[in-house]
């Protein structure tokens, strides 16, 4: 079992008490219990098990506008003890920097709901075995999938975080994830592709057969396949592709890169920097939503923010910190995004394939080419030729190039969003982009 | 003798107590132990003219490993007592249920060492580090109005392990480890640009720091933001890639490095797995992987199994020679360890992993390579890369290029991705240069979700064909 509240709270309050006594004339204190549970298979035979139980602090200290912050899994008082003497002595030693501080008072989380995201539900790992089984025997039933790898977790997590102005809250959270990586082999080539499906309720997780059976087809249509030569083409983005576009934008409009000037979207609040229909939201309080939470990190109320409205950027991500520094107030987005979307587009999927009598459909894309500065980016990828809305063969060892402040402008959505992970977009079309390939 | 963390001094269990637990949890199975860890870490930032973070870590906690056959079975947590040890070791029986192997004691021993035993965070005052840190910040400030943005950090751990294993052998180590870093974002006529810089090792600070060193790592990454600075679009399509010496070897790391290691070769699922004793590169083209180079960041005087690390050879003169093993898939694959069973922390189990990874010196020159070269680039420094395994398709950035035009070195080109095959890459090799050069010492290679420190190392090579993924076409 997790740690329970009082248990959390107590050393909250021990920690903060002793960094006051030291001369912190401000603190918070975040701790954190999370226990996971995993079981992997191998070719239908079980291969791993692992249990990992994790207790943890971190504490920041202030003097006046000096800060600093020590963290720890040792949570013996005698530990504590030296650690926070440490902290303190730290917080002496740096210099002063005028924008630290905590939130405002009245920026605190006040009310904390239910959100449904804490699901009592204990399954053992025979049960886990039992679903593993299952779904290995669905990925593994066609010949060509030579190796499968599948693996079962359930989370439990609990924290409290508090502070010197009062704050102390904090609540359970829990997920259960299954995944299945497969591998497929013909006489050219072989290729591997996943499926995964994460759900803070084991109810709603995906049915086994299914997630195996996504994940064979998914690699064996990856067999044989060509290179094409370079050319200006459309791109469309899987989904799972396509939400790596929308954490790119969010990394962008953080206060933080704002506040330092090293992102391409400084300055853009209130213009236009996507096509006139797309608009994006930040949603914490969607029940059992894997980005869901009452507050940030900070203990600042979070309300759903529309950041992109018929196109135009209305809100960066503000924390505490950078929020003095830029003159704004906290939006309690201290810790990033929630429940971060792009609204549904209103073509189908179908529609999509077919806007252009040519184009290449991105399902896994490799490498760290995304650069917030300058709004480049250039990644390896692998996908799909589609010719007349059909899918022709597949494609490999290419690059796709462009920058995002042109890709922006060149969206088409599809109406297929679904809530799979914490972020998430519709199929995503993108005109004009350079593929590199022979 | 060195000063060890003595992991029992304030738990409810004894040594010997511990030592009962893991015999009669390990009593039949084929290997695992008990991994105990004590780390301390430090990190200090400057940001945006300010010390925006300094922040210090204590970390401590055990792994406990059993494995029968194929099967690991893993527990972990961070309280070290009768209780928590007593319920990893029913958790790893539960999984466990019908064992009978035979417990391999054998691990060998050796004597020599490869860093110090010493903890770098309290060798130098923070208040010295706060110093350089604002030194830096001016002296970069200095350089112009076009420098807009400085962030430079200090990283510096110290790392003490020991592990356990049946019948109460036991083998430790302290493993020092820092970083320093420089990021400069220069502006002109509105582009931004950044350049990155860093170094480190298995030694103090002053180490790398000492004679205002530290102006030589300013001035690397000013030197590269305005290289960028006057970059052009980067060419899309296939053509010749020249590599300088040194941290380019991340090509190395990606493109057959990972795809040596053994567990995705045990699992037959690395484009690899059948190519032993084959030619897989050009004649001339050495890789080894070494854990044994003094105060490298990627060397271990033992791995987190406790076998002494060594120089593996990979491919000698073009032809594949040995995969990278820990003692699982060494045992299942009927080799022996290479000491390259590493983990992150206490949280992970053991993995094959890389050290520092070196294609050795040929005997070509780079202005050879680059006069030979019609229409291609030039790349000098890289960001990070990515494999993909199974494929064999992997990628990496480059932070600093150039394009070739007959013969010559031409515009610096905008940071691009290349693209390529990592069991073909090699053959297309044509020339290996003389001048093999480590990296800086800031590498750090993931893998299952975990990072652990490495090296890379190379001379200057010719590509005759690689996939250049700019936008001009």
């Amino acid at each position: 079992m997790v740690k329970d509240q009082e248990f959390l709270e107590k050393k909250a309050s021990y920690c903060l008490s002793l960094a006051k006594k030291l001369g912190a004339t401000d603190s918070s204190i975040i701790v954190k219990n999370s226990i996971s549970e995993t079981v992997n298979f191998r070719n239908k035979k079980l291969d791993e098990s692992n249990r990992s139980d994790d207790l943890g602090l971190s504490i920041t200290t202030y003097i006046g506008k000096k800060k600093s912050s020590i963290s720890s899994s040792n949570l013996l008082n005698d530990n504590l003890n030296i650690l926070i003497e440490k902290c303190i002595e730290t917080t002496k030693n740096t210099p002063e920097d005028e924008f630290n501080s905590l939130p405002d008072r009245d920026l605190f989380a006040k009310e904390v709901k239910d959100l449904n995201l804490y699901d009592e539900t204990h399954i053992e790992n025979n049960q886990k075995i039992d679903y593993l089984k299952k779904l290995e025997a669905a990925a593994s039933s066609d010949k060509k999938i030579v190796n499968t790898e599948s693996s079962f977790t359930q989370n439990k997590s609990n924290f409290v975080l508090a502070n010197s102005e009062g704050f102390c809250d904090g609540y359970k959270t829990s997920s259960f994830t299954a995944s299945s990586v497969t591998v497929a082999k013909d006489e050219k080539s072989m290729e591997r592709d996943y499926e995964y499906s994460s759900k803070c309720f084991l109810k709603d997780l995906d049915d086994a057969d299914e997630l195996g059976n996504l994940a064979a087809n998914q690699t064996i249509r990856k067999l044989s396949p060509k290179k094409i030569g370079s050319e200006k083409i459309a791109i469309i983005f899987d989904k799972r592709i396509a939400k790596g576009v929308l954490s790119t934008f969010a990394s962008a409009i953080s206060s933080s890169a704002i506040s330092r000037g090293t992102s391409f979207l400084k300055d853009k609040v209130n213009q236009k920097i996507f096509s006139d229909k797309i608009n994006v939201f930040d949603k914490p309080d969607m029940l059992k939503g894997l980005g869901s939470r009452n507050f940030d990190s900070e203990g600042v109320k979070t309300d759903t923010l529309k950041l992109v409205d018929q196109g135009i950027l209305k809100h960066y991500l503000i924390d505490t910190y950078n929020g003095k520094k830029l003159n704004l107030k906290s939006n309690g987005r201290c810790g990033g995004t929630s429940n971060l979307y792009f609204e549904n587009g209103n073509i189908s999927f179908k529609d999509l394939l077919n806007s252009n009598s040519k184009s290449l459909y991105i399902t896994e894309t490799i490498g760290h080419g995304s650069n917030i500065v300058t709004g480049d980016y250039s990644v390896g990828a692998t996908g799909f030729l589609i010719e007349k809305g059909e899918f022709k063969y597949p494609i490999n060892e290419i690059t796709i190039a462009g920058n995002f402040k042109d890709m922006f402008q060149n969206i088409t959505l599809a109406n297929d969003l679904e809530f799979k992970y914490a972020t998430n977009s519709p199929t995503m079309l993108i005109e004009g982009m350079v593929v590199a390939g022979k | 003798m060195s000063h060890m963390s003595n992991f029992f001094e304030k738990s409810d269990v004894s040594r010997k107590e511990a030592e009962s637990i893991i015999s009669d949890t390990l009593q039949k199975c084929d290997d695992g132990e008990l991994y105990l860890e004590n780390s301390k870490s430090e990190s200090i930032l400057l940001d945006d003219n300010k010390i925006k973070n300094s922040s210090y870590n204590s970390d401590l906690g055990f792994g406990f490993r059993a494995i029968s056959d194929e099967v690991v079975a893993y527990s972990h947590s961070n309280e070290i007592s009768k209780n928590s040890l007593k319920q990893s070791s029913e958790n790893l029986k539960s999984t466990l249920k019908s064992v009978k192997g035979t417990y391999n004691h054998e691990i060998p021993k050796s004597n020599k060492k490869y860093y110090d035993n010493i903890n770098p965070i309290e060798q130098k005052s923070l208040n010295e580090k706060i110093k350089i840190l604002n030194d830096v910040n001016d002296y970069l400030r200095s350089k112009g109005d076009k420098v807009k943005q400085v962030t430079a950090n200090f990283l510096g751990e110290q790392k003490s392990v020991e592990i356990i294993r049946s019948g109460g052998e036991t083998l430790s180590d302290v493993r020092p480890l820092v970083r320093f870093n420089v990021s400069v974002m220069v502006e002109k006529d509105g582009r931004k640009e950044t350049g990155v810089y860093g170094v480190g090792g298995r030694q103090s600070y002053d180490s790398y720091l000492k004679d205002e060193n530290w102006k030589s790592v300013c001035d690397e990454a000013l030197r590269i933001a305005s290289v960028n600075l006057e970059s052009k679009p980067a060419p899309a399509g296939e053509m010749k890639v020249v590599l300088g010496p040194g941290w380019p070897a991340i090509l190395i790391h990606e493109a057959v490095g990972h795809g040596l290691e053994g567990d995705f070769n045990r699992k037959k699922t690395s484009a690899f797995h059948n190519l032993m004793g084959q030619k897989v590169a050009s004649e001339g083209v050495t890789i080894i992987d070494d854990g044994t180079i003094d105060n490298r960041r990627g060397s271990l005087t033992i791995d987190d199994e406790g076998t002494p690390t060594e120089k593996t050879v990979l491919i000698e003169n073009g032809i594949l020679k040995n995969f990278m093993q820990d003692r699982l898939n060494a045992r299942l694959m009927k080799t022996r360890s290479t000491g390259s069973g590493r983990r992150e922390n206490y949280r992970h189990i053991v993995l094959p992993r890389m050290r520092n990874t070196m294609m050795l010196s040929g005997k070509q020159t780079q202005e050879e390579m680059i006069k030979s070269v019609d229409k291609g680039i030039f790349a000098v420094s890289f960001g990070g890369g990515q494999v993909d395994i199974t494929s064999g398709k992997f990628v990496f950035n480059c932070t600093e290029a150039y394009e070739i035009v007959n013969g010559k070195i031409g515009s610096p080109i905008k940071g691009a991705t290349l693209i390529g095959d990592g069991p073909s890459i090699l053959k297309e090799v044509s020339m290996v240069g003389n001048d093999m050069m480590m990296d800086p010492g800031i590498g750090t290679c993931g893998k299952a979700g975990q990072g652990v420190p490495v090296g890379v190392a190379q001379p200057s090579i010719l590509i005759d064909k690689m996939t250049v993924g700019g936008t001009k076409l």
